[in-house]
C-alpha cells in the first residue's frame, strides 16, 4: 500500500468506528421516542397516576425531579464554585492541595449507590432528616460536587494569567480580582459544568433510592422534609415492580426523563457555543 | 529636583540566584527615567520590584530599600494593593480585557471604589484624554477594546493605568509590540504625562531612551553600571562598558 491508500483505509476505519459508537445512542433515543410518543399527552404530564400506576399520568414524578434538581443546585453550586475558586486562585501547590485534588477525582468515580447509602446513613438517619427531598438533594449535591468543582476550576484556569496581573497592577486585591475579573470571564465555563452535573443528578436513581424517593405519594410534597416521587425512580418501579404495566407508559416515562436530561445538556452546549463565540482572547 | 523614589542598597534574589546587586540611585519626580541594558540584566525585575509585582513569585526575595516618598515599599505595614494604586504599570504587550473600551478604563476606579457610578464617565474621559486617545475612541466607547489597533490598545492600557490616579507609572518596554508611528505616539504621550506623573521606562531601544528620557540607568548582569542625565550618559559615558553598549560594541 502506498501512503495515499493507507490514508484512505485509515479514514474509512476511523469513520466506521465512530459510527459504531454513535449508532446505538441514536437508536436508543429514536426507539424511546417511537415507543413512548403515543402515550404522551397533556393528561399524562399533568395528572397523578391511577389504578396502581397502570393509568393516569406522572405529574408528581416530574415535579419531584424538578424539586430534587433544584435542591441539588442549591447544595452543590455555592460549595462547588467556592472550592474551585480556592483551589484555582488561593491554594498553593502543596501536599494538602494535592490530596484535595486526588479526593475530588476519586469522589467523581464513586458508584452512585454508595452515595445513596452514605446519604441514608448521614442525612436520613444520623441527621434525622428522614426520607425527604432535602436528604435526597444533599445526597445528589454531594455526588455532583466533584463535577462542579473540577469543571469550574478548569474554567477559572483558562482565564489568561495576564488579566490577573493587570488587575493586581491597578491595585485590586486578590478577592477583587476574582470577583470582578476572573469570575465574570469564567462564568460560561462554570455554568456549562454546573448544568451537565445537574443533568446527571436529575437522571440518577441510586442516590435517591433510600434518601428521597417514594413509590407513590397521593399528593405533591408540601415541604422539603416530605418524600417525593421522582422520574428515574418511578421508571425503575414501573419497569420492575408493577405487574401488567403497559409498555408504552414505561417508554413514555423514559422519554420524559430523557427529554428533561437531554434538554439540559442541549442548553449547556448552546450556551457554551454562544459564549465561546463572544470570547475573543 | 525632588526625589520621588530612592533606591538604597537594593538586592533581589530568585532562590539562590541574585538578580539585582546593590542598586543605589534616585528617581526624580515628574521626569522620565529610562532603564537600558541587554536582556536578562535585571531591568524588568527592578521595575516589578518597585510596585512589588514580583511578590507572586514564591522564591523571590528582596533586601534593602526602595523608598517611595521616603517610605520603604517593602516595610511590613505597606498595603500592597494601595502601593500598586500609587505605582501603576503598563506592560510589554497591549493587554486589554476582552471588554468594552469604557469598561477597561473604568475597571480600576470601579473595583477600588474611587469613583461613583456618576463620576465614572468623567474619569474615563479624563483618562482617555490623558492618554491622547479620546478623539479616536469617543464614539466607540461601548465597542470591544480588542477592535482597536495595537497602538490604540497600548494607549488605552495607559489610560487604564492612570484612571486610578497613580503617582508613578512604570512602563515595561511599552513600545516593543508597536510600529514606529505608534511608538512615536506613545513617546509624545510620555512627555505629556511626565508633567503629572513620575515615569520609569524599561526599553530595549537606545534611541528611545535617548529621545524620550531625562535620566538613564544602564544595567549589566544585575548591577547598575552607570546612572546619569540622559544626554550626558549618551554623549559622554563615564564607564567603558556603557560606551561599548551604547555604541553597539557590547551587548
Amino acid at each position: 500500500m502506498n501512503r495515499q491508500q493507507t490514508q484512505t483505509v485509515a479514514k474509512v476505519v476511523i469513520t466506521a468506528v465512530a459510527a459504531i459508537v454513535v449508532i446505538p445512542i441514536i437508536y436508543v433515543v429514536f426507539y424511546t421516542v417511537a415507543r413512548g410518543i403515543q402515550a404522551i399527552s397533556w393528561d399524562f404530564l399533568t395528572q397523578f397516576p391511577t389504578n396502581g400506576m397502570t393509568e393516569g399520568g406522572i405529574f408528581p414524578a416530574i415535579v419531584g425531579t424538578i424539586l430534587l434538581t433544584f435542591g441539588t443546585a442549591i447544595a452543590a453550586i455555592p460549595l462547588g464554585i467556592s472550592a474551585a475558586i480556592y483551589l484555582a486562585e488561593y491554594a498553593t501547590e502543596n501536599r494538602l492541595t494535592r490530596a484535595i485534588r486526588l479526593a475530588i477525582v476519586n469522589l467523581a468515580g464513586i458508584p452512585s449507590i454508595v452515595y445513596g447509602l452514605f446519604g441514608l446513613g448521614v442525612f436520613v438517619l444520623f441527621l434525622n432528616m428522614g426520607t425527604s427531598i432535602i436528604a435526597g438533594a444533599l445526597t445528589l449535591g454531594l455526588m455532583t460536587l466533584p463535577i462542579v468543582i473540577s469543571t469550574s476550576e478548569e474554567a477559572i484556569n483558562t482565564v489568561p494569567q495576564e488579566f490577573r496581573v493587570v488587575s493586581y497592577s491597578v491595585g485590586a486585591t486578590r478577592w477583587q480580582t476574582v470577583r470582578y475579573q476572573i469570575l465574570p470571564q469564567a462564568t460560561p465555563g462554570i455554568i456549562t459544568g454546573v448544568i451537565l452535573g445537574l443533568g446527571r443528578a436529575a437522571g440518577e436513581t441510586a442516590p435517591i433510592l433510600f434518601t428521597a424517593a417514594a413509590f407513590y405519594v397521593p399528593q405533591l410534597p408540601q415541604s422539603m422534609f416530605d418524600q417525593t416521587m421522582a422520574l428515574p425512580y418511578h421508571l425503575y418501579v414501573i419497569s420492575t415492580q408493577v405487574p401488567g404495566m403497559p409498555l408504552d407508559i414505561q417508554f413514555a416515562t423514559a422519554l420524559v426523563l430523557l427529554t428533561f436530561v437531554l434538554s439540559m445538556i442541549v442548553v449547556a452546549t448552546i450556551f457554551r457555543t454562544i459564549m465561546r463565540r463572544r470570547r475573543e482572547w | 529636583m525632588d526625589k520621588k523614589i530612592e533606591v538604597n542598597k537594593f538586592d533581589f534574589y530568585y532562590g539562590d540566584f541574585q538578580a539585582l546587586i546593590d542598586l543605589n540611585f534616585p528617581i526624580i519626580k515628574n521626569q522620565i527615567t529610562a532603564l537600558i541594558g541587554p536582556s536578562g540584566c535585571g531591568k524588568s525585575t527592578f521595575l516589578r520590584a518597585i510596585n512589588r509585582m514580583n511578590d507572586t513569585i514564591s522564591i523571590a526575595r528582596a533586601d534593602g530599600e526602595i523608598l517611595l516618598d521616603g517610605k520603604n515599599v517593602y516595610d511590613q505595614d505597606v498595603d500592597v494593593s494601595e502601593l500598586r494604586q500609587r505605582v501603576g504599570m503598563v506592560f510589554q504587550r497591549p493587554n486589554p480585557f476582552p471588554q468594552s473600551v469604557f469598561d477597561n478604563v473604568a475597571y480600576g476606579p470601579r473595583v477600588l471604589g474611587t469613583a461613583t457610578k456618576h463620576e465614572l464617565p468623567d474619569v474615563v474621559e479624563k483618562s482617555l484624554r490623558g492618554a491622547a486617545l479620546w478623539d479616536e475612541v469617543k464614539d466607540k466607547l461601548k465597542s470591544s477594546a480588542l477592535d482597536l489597533n495595537p497602538g490604540q490598545q497600548q494607549r488605552m492600557c495607559i489610560a487604564r493605568a492612570i484612571a486610578v490616579q497613580p503617582e508613578v507609572i512604570l512602563m515595561d518596554e511599552p513600545c516593543s509590540a508597536l510600529d514606529p508611528i505608534a511608538t512615536l505616539h506613545v513617546e509624545d504621550l510620555m512627555r505629556e504625562l511626565s508633567k503629572d506623573y513620575t515615569i520609569v521606562i524599561v526599553t530595549h531601544s537606545m534611541q528611545q531612551a535617548a529621545r524620550a528620557s531625562d535620566w538613564t540607568g544602564f544595567f549589566w548582569l544585575g548591577k547598575l553600571v552607570e546612572f546619569g542625565g540622559t544626554h550626558e550618559l549618551f554623549t559622554n559615558p563615564k564607564q567603558e562598558l556603557t560606551e561599548a553598549y551604547i555604541t553597539g560594541r557590547q551587548g
